[in-house]
């Protein structure tokens, strides 16, 4: 690890300020990623701006049909909510199977959904369940905040507040992991609305997406076999030593098709 | 607790190991709990490229960075007439030609040969100092094409290594030219081949690769820190190469170490060049490697691409069996890279089969990757995976049942002489495998089959029989010495490093000397105080080696005690029997304790007796190699595949082992759950990659290289089907390797069992979800054309 300068803010502003005067500063949330990639020396931020003194990015609240999470609060939380476990019971079964106890202590659902990683699970309930991004500048529709590799809509200075889920009537999340890390090699979020129905899937490409094919043939009939057929091209799939992207098309698939199975489709 | 002399403690019963508590709450004291006051701090520069000619490395800027007291490289080394390390293995061709053999100095000087290597090291005042500085040391080198695997290594026109061996190939061993096979094969009903990989892995301790080096510049004497599996080769090297060979100038400790599996027992470039920057700098200097220079500079394990063909009657019997190894020993010939694949998997490479002729053939070649060398199991591993997969290869292409096929093949009157020379005492293989049959329910398998089919989900099961040759080097001391408050210290020359040496040996000496369990401890891991030709502990020794040393010292404290008891209670030493810990005679009886006391007082000793109870006593095999012990066993593995993804399951595990008599039952099966679970993560989880043009490790964290966990496995269900060993007046044989022998070949059958109804035969190891899907799919398209 490099040296850098730590800033601990008491608010959003501050923190937004104290990164836009650094030079390279970072926004640290629960530092599940970033803090290993500096300890490697792969990352050398010269400011880790530290959000977890931040008044209200923590906590869980739900009203109407809406579940609301705070950015900072941890995996855990979301796993152990009775709260989520009523009103998304995927959503809080998801958020207990990232990495390991060490990580879901630690890491945020902020810190997830903003670094956007290929292979992170959060993003598929964000985009699969149509949640809307809340920042400290506006608000952003799930469709419209993952961008690309590592690659969100947040500006500079842009932080997340909270995630708002709308309460869906079936969901569930099924992830086939990466042998090694546990990662999702290919994960699937499945949510039904009434005759709506999104899926999302993480891990296959360079950011998490909706397969509108499979969504279509799920809202006239919500069963798994409904989307046995749907293959998708192997084109832009991911491609590493542990899954070729002809392996990553067939489980998108697979792993659709039981995530449905698991909603009780 | 009750440590009177009794059953509970003794050998044979399952006693908890007494080391536990002290490890599990933290007490061990590893190598980078040492800090000696003053010390400064180590990091390395290692080499970016696989293979490069050196031109020259220049620490002028990184001498300038704050704190850096000093960068050195090997030429700095080599101005110092510091020598090098050689291989000392000398095994010859069948011409008689001596093997190729490196001279290693701990930093290069010529070339750069693997990505990882280290070639400078910064010392500064602290660790993120020489972290820092390390970067700033500029590496001038011209890259080479890279020779990544051994059949690269062997292409005409490849790249050398090593200058002066332009072929790469360190040795072409035989044992014998093909002709006696040649002609089996001509008799011969039937002829089954296979060709497969056994796949290179890292051996992963959970304690990474460190050193602290003291030099005490007064008495010119330096202490080091470094995990070993027993420090004297270490200490000797060092002494060797920064010393003059003057051994009492070097000290080596190592309290604890945190796993070994082989991979600890070699001399490092990295504690070399630790020591000798202590020594050029005169003080204190401590290098804490972390888990990623680990994973680079570990010697690696395995690494062989194999090609084999039985000749067989009509029934089955084998005739003959040829081999053709090809072993990746990597960028250095190491002390046991080539011996390795040639003696230590060669001197059992036909199993525990009945194989009367043999022509055995292994190229050891030399490649710009980690150098390979022991790793649980150390070559025996490869072997029986390569003879045990074709006998059920054959038998499935003859038709005959596999577990009637390798009784018809078992070796079955011992002693039994094999091809490689070796003198196999014991067993009764039929007897194991039936036994293991029994625990995991065989017979009941096709309902099992069809439980899983509802689901569905394919079944497999798959067995494998397997035999390893145990004991290692053929001498090892061991001394008992009585302290002044009545305990008896061991002074080892074997280092545990998580086998529970410290039980038993409580447990044989509460036997043999009726010492209280609680009463016996473990002195190990000082070169100062470790007794002279303490070898240590590697190729499942500890348990013939260390024990038999220990009796052998035993032994003579009793004799000598009947002789004073004899005299104190005026009765022929004859007379005074020695039982519970006492020796008894009519006039009385007189604890061993009260015996050793007595012992230093000359008044109470027979005339001309030297004063003293303690022994050294030094075990030495009669026969060195030939009479080492057999391990053996019968493993079973059922497993289930997920046709649609390739996820396999472990369900089950039965292992029938024969580790001869049983010391502690309960340490043996935990040996037996360790080594099943490392052969299932080489054989399901451990996909080690190397580009193969670049020759840089593409998985050398664990986001990447995948190490196996407790979710992949069932309970496992070990049972002991033993035979003693007639090698040893204890009859044991080794128990820690005989898992990594078994569990890669049982589950590969058993996963290839679960999907032989698809059509697919061989899958190379690990068997990864994509591979196994990738093979499923390979096979479909197969079947439609």
């Amino acid at each position: 690890m490099y040296a850098f300068n730590y800033h601990r803010p008491k608010s959003l502003d501050e923190a937004a300020g104290l990164v836009a005067k650094a030079e390279d500063g970072k926004l640290v949330a629960g530092g599940m990623t970033l803090l290993p990639s500096m300890k490697l020396r792969l990352a050398s931020p010269s400011d880790l701006v530290d959000l977890s003194s931040v008044d209200g990015l923590k906590g869980i609240t739900v009203s109407g049909k809406t579940v609301t999470i705070g950015a900072m609060t941890r995996h855990v939380d979301v796993h152990t909510s009775a709260d989520v476990q009523k009103a998304i019971p995927a959503l809080a079964a998801l958020a207990g199977g990232i990495g390991d106890p060490s990580v879901r202590n630690r890491g945020t659902m902020g810190g997830s959904v903003a670094n956007s990683d290929p292979a992170a699970d959060y993003p598929s309930a964000v985009l699969g369940l149509g949640a809307t991004v809340e920042t400290n500048k506006r608000k952003i529709a799930a469709d419209d905040f993952f961008k690309g590799l590592f690659e969100t809509a947040l500006e500079p200075g842009e932080i997340i507040k909270a995630i708002h889920y709308p309460v869906p009537d079936a969901a569930a999340y099924e992830k086939f992991p990466q042998p090694a890390s546990g990662y999702a090699m290919v994960g699937a979020f499945v949510a039904r609305f009434g005759k709506d129905v999104r899926v999302a899937i993480t891990g296959a490409k360079d950011h998490v997406f909706r397969v509108p094919e499979m969504e279509k043939a799920l809202a006239a009939n919500f069963k798994a076999d409904a989307i046995a057929g749907i293959k998708l091209s192997e084109d832009d799939m991911l491609s590493d030593i542990h899954c070729s992207a002809d392996y990553r098309a067939h489980l998108v698939s697979v792993i659709a098709k039981r995530a449905v199975a698991k909603a009780g489709g | 607790m009750d440590s009177t002399f009794g059953e509970k403690f003794g050998i044979g019963q399952p006693v908890r190991r007494k080391e536990d508590q002290r490890l599990l709450k933290g007490g061990g004291k590893y190598t980078d709990d040492v800090s000696i006051p003053g010390q400064a701090h180590l990091a390395f520069v290692r080499a970016a490229v696989a293979h490069a000619r050196l031109k020259g490395i220049d620490g002028t800027a990184a001498l300038k960075g704050p704190g850096v007291l000093g960068v050195f490289s090997g030429k700095d080394m080599e101005a110092d007439g510091i020598g090098r390390v050689i291989t000392d293995a000398a095994l010859k061709d069948l011409s008689g030609k001596v093997m190729f053999r490196t001279k290693r100095l701990a930093m290069p000087v010529d070339k750069i040969r693997y990505a990882g290597e280290p070639i400078a090291v910064v010392v500064a005042e602290t660790a993120a100092q020489a972290r820092d500085a390390a970067e700033l040391v500029q590496v001038d080198y011209e890259e080479l094409p890279a020779v990544v695997t051994a059949r690269q290594g062997l292409a005409k026109g490849a790249p050398a290594i090593h200058d002066e061996q332009p072929d790469n190939l360190c040795l072409h061993y035989e044992n014998a030219t093909s002709e006696a096979y040649d002609a089996a094969a001509k008799q011969a009903a039937r002829i089954a081949s296979i060709e497969l990989v056994n796949n290179r892995v890292i051996p992963v301790p959970m304690e990474p690769k460190c050193c602290v080096a003291d030099m005490d510049t007064k008495s010119g004497r330096l202490t080091f820190y470094a995990p070993t599996q027993g420090g004297r080769r270490v200490q000797g090297a060092v002494a060797e190469m920064l010393f003059g060979g003057d051994g009492d100038k070097v000290r080596h400790v190592s309290d604890n170490t945190g796993g070994g599996f082989g991979t600890r027992s070699k001399i490092y470039p990295e504690i070399l060049a630790t020591c000798y920057a202590a020594k050029k700098l005169g003080r204190a200097v401590k290098w804490s490697g972390d888990r990623s220079e680990t994973m680079v500079s570990d010697l690696h394990g395995r690494d062989q691409v194999d090609r084999a063909e039985l000749a067989l009657d009509a029934n089955g019997k084998i005739l003959g069996y040829k081999v053709e190894m090809l072993a990746n020993i990597g960028a250095w010939v190491t002390e046991n890279g080539a011996r390795l694949p040639i003696d230590g998997g060669g001197r059992i490479v036909g199993g525990l089969y009945d194989i009367p002729v043999l022509y055995f053939s292994c190229k050891a070649v030399m490649t710009n990757t980690v150098p390979t060398d022991t790793y649980r199991g150390a070559g025996r591993p490869e072997a029986n995976f390569l003879i045990d997969r074709l006998v059920e290869k054959a038998a499935r292409e003859m038709g005959i049942d596999i577990r009637e096929m390798r009784k018809r093949n078992y070796i079955t009157s011992f002693p039994y002489r094999t091809q490689m020379g070796l003198t196999i005492d014991s067993g009764n293989f039929a007897k194991c495998q039936d036994e293991a049959c029994k625990t995991i329910g065989w017979d009941d398998f096709p309902a099992r089959r069809k439980q899983s089919e509802a689901r569905g989900r394919l079944r497999g099961i798959g067995m494998t029989s397997f035999i390893e040759g145990s004991g290692g080097r053929p001498e090892e001391t061991m001394r008992l010495r009585f302290e002044k408050d009545g305990k008896l210290s061991v002074i080892c020359g074997t280092f545990s490093h998580g086998q529970g040496h410290a039980t038993v040996y409580s447990q044989l000496l509460h036997d043999k000397l009726g010492m209280p369990f609680d009463a016996v401890s473990l002195i190990q891991g000082d070169t100062d105080t470790a007794p002279e030709g303490a070898a240590g502990t590697f190729g499942s020794r500890s348990s013939q080696m260390g024990s038999m040393a220990i009796i052998g010292a035993a032994n003579i404290i009793v004799e000598k005690g009947k002789k004073i008891a004899g005299h104190l209670l005026q009765a022929p030493p004859t007379e005074v029997k020695f039982e519970g810990g006492n020796f008894v005679a009519r006039a009385g009886s007189i604890s061993i304790t009260e015996i050793a006391k007595a012992a230093h007082d000359p008044a109470k000793l027979p005339e001309g007796m030297e004063p003293g109870l303690d022994e050294t006593f030094v075990y030495k095999r009669a026969n060195g190699r030939d009479d080492m012990n057999y391990p053996n066993g019968c493993h079973i593995c059922e497993v289930e595949v997920d046709p649609e993804t390739g996820h396999i399951e472990i369900l089950d595990f039965a292992a029938a082992d024969d580790c001869g008599f049983v010391l502690n039952p309960l340490i043996v099966h935990g040996q037996v759950h360790g080594g099943i679970a490392q052969g299932i993560g080489q054989a399901l989880t451990e996909y080690l990659v190397y580009d193969e043009e670049t020759g840089q490790l593409l998985t050398g964290t664990f986001m990447d290289y995948g190490m196996p966990r407790a979710h992949h496995f069932p309970d496992m269900k070990a049972v002991f089907s033993p035979t003693m060993s007639t090698n040893n007046d204890l009859g044991v044989k080794g128990a820690g390797e005989a898992g990594a022998c078994g569990a890669p070949t049982a589950f590969v059958h058993a996963v290839l069992d679960a999907l032989r109804p698809l059509g697919v035969e061989h899958i190379e190891m690990p068997l990864t979800p994509n591979r196994v899907w990738q093979a499923i799919q390979a096979a479909k398209r197969k079947g439609a054309a």
